[in-house]
């Protein structure tokens, strides 16, 4: 299970990479590998406001629909359009394929998320 | 949480690196690789399944015909010996209790093939419609192993392993205690994937070495294990019901499309009056295909919308494998059944634009 240094991970296996002020978001290894192959990803509109926990949007594999959550609130700023037609560059490439761009509203939700050292320690106690 | 049950297979998927998952109180493999490449393995060479949690019930006796053909919607009069249909019970008021698999062997013996899912309830089914039947009724689900050969493939590959003549079982027909790598088997040419092929029934212990030999003589034919995952594209996009998708005990056979095995000229079966007076008075819903217009993939359970109202739902959603496209069955009102009618599946908050299709979404290969 591939985990890259200096990512944050959350608990519903997204992974989020900060670089002033926006968040790009995407799923992780695990994630990918778990939801099996993905054929299609609803991703949230620009402009859209969105705190933690709510849907961004839905990635679905060939066998079904799982919602996905928003890791850090703010406004989304930019999508990958990119996974309009190439949804399986999530299976290929999770790390590179972020779907959507935050401008986080309050940085100190990143305290909230786990280090990459952290999210291996949870990937054993979720692997049963 | 209640014990889930193992197929004597079990290890092997282990081996062949399954995720494993729970369905119908079984642990199953749900995929291999991935269902892409199990499902177009299977449309292009061939795959092979573990369908151990299979329900099967043997019927015995000398009233064993008249039992079964009051049972079942299909007509088991035109079988001969060793071959099987594909039928339906139904309860009296024409709601499904199951599909399955009808084998004869004579007209004393017959073997049903029945879903895991509805083991238990069938054979209550069939024991409270025992009547004074002199008949005796067995459910051997526990004791029997089974796996399911199916592609282009098939044949040859399980040729290599039997010296039975396998071009002698005709489709549909089965043949008993043919020697599969020195196993003693029950062989059909049946399946469940639109395909040739064949399903093997056969003991707990034979059946890991049998499975084991089919994967080595049948590599350079490109056979792969396949699991649940590829096992549901397949039928689906051969237009093959699920019960829990487009049978249930809410849905009569004649709504899901499935009049073809419903004999309603035979003498008496349960349910025929119901089906009859539905027939007679016209089907108010029946299920249809359909096309996604816009993006989205539809789902089992998504709403079915039209002119402003819910007209019903969807049975089975898939982004189809080798159609190549976003497509589905629905059970929608009788008015809005007709090829090309506009419709909308609710996608989540969305209703997104589809139209009604022919439901042959793909051309079944079997050799006939």
């Amino acid at each position: 299970m591939k985990i890259l240094e200096g990512l944050y991970y959350s608990k519903d296996h997204e992974w989020i990479k900060v670089d002033e002020g926006k968040a790009y978001i995407g799923i992780t290894d695990y994630a990918q590998k778990a939801l099996g192959e993905i054929v299609y990803v609803e991703m949230p509109e620009i402009d859209d406001e969105l705190n933690v926990g709510d849907v961004f949007g839905v990635i679905e594999s060939v066998k079904a629909a799982s919602d996905s959550y928003t890791p850090v609130s703010g406004k989304v700023i930019e999508i990958n359009e990119e996974l309009e037609d190439s949804p399986q560059l999530l299976n290929e490439n999770p790390y590179e394929s972020w779907i959507f761009v935050i401008e986080m509203r309050d940085k100190s939700e990143l305290e909230n998320l786990m280090s990459s050292e952290e999210y291996e320690e949870f990937l054993k106690t979720e692997s049963h | 949480m209640k014990e889930l049950k193992k197929t004597s297979l079990f290890e092997a998927h282990k081996r062949y690196g399954a995720k494993m998952i729970d369905f119908s109180g079984w642990v199953l493999p749900l995929q291999y690789e991935g269902i892409t490449a199990e499902h177009e393995a299977v449309r292009n060479f061939a795959g092979l399944f573990d369908v151990s949690h299979m329900g099967e019930v043997e019927v015995k006796g000398n009233e064993a015909f008249d039992f079964v053909q009051n049972l079942i919607t299909n007509d088991a009069s035109i079988l001969e010996d060793h071959q099987v249909i594909y039928t339906l019970m139904c309860y009296p008021y024409g709601g499904v209790v199951d599909d399955l698999l009808v084998y004869k062997f004579t007209n004393k013996h017959f073997y049903l093939v029945i879903n895991a899912s509805n083991v238990e309830k069938d054979f209550n089914w069939m024991k409270q419609n025992l009547g004074n039947y002199d008949v005796e009724l067995t459910n051997i689900s526990d004791n029997v192993s089974e796996m399911a050969i199916q592609g282009p493939n098939a044949e040859k590959i399980l040729q290599k392993l039997t010296d039975t003549d396998l071009s002698t079982i005709k489709f549909f027909y089965c043949k008993k205690d043919v020697k599969v790598a020195g196993a003693n088997c029950l062989i059909s040419r049946t399946g469940y994937t639109g395909e040739d092929g064949f399903e093997i029934y056969l003991s707990h212990e034979d059946a890991e070495t049998v499975w084991d030999k089919l994967l080595k003589v049948g590599k350079e034919f490109g056979l792969k294990p396949a699991g649940l995952g590829a096992r549901d594209t397949l039928r689906f996009e051969a237009t093959l019901p699920l019960y829990g998708n487009e049978l249930s005990e809410n849905i009569t056979p004649l709504e899901a499309g499935l009049g073809f095995f419903v004999k309603l000229d035979k003498q008496n079966f349960i349910g025929k009056e119901a089906l009859l007076k539905q027939k007679e008075e016209g089907l108010k819903r029946k299920i249809v295909g359909f096309e996604m217009i816009d993006r989205g993939i539809p789902r089992h359970g998504y709403d079915v919308i039209a002119d402003g109202r819910n007209i019903g739902f969807v049975t089975t959603g898939y982004s189809a494998i080798t159609v190549k496209k976003n497509i589905g069955l629905a059970m929608v009102d009788i008015e809005y059944a007709k090829l090309g009618t506009p419709i909308e599946i609710k996608v989540r908050k969305k209703n997104l634009k589809a139209k009604v299709i022919s439901k042959k979404f793909y051309t079944k290969n079997y050799k006939k």
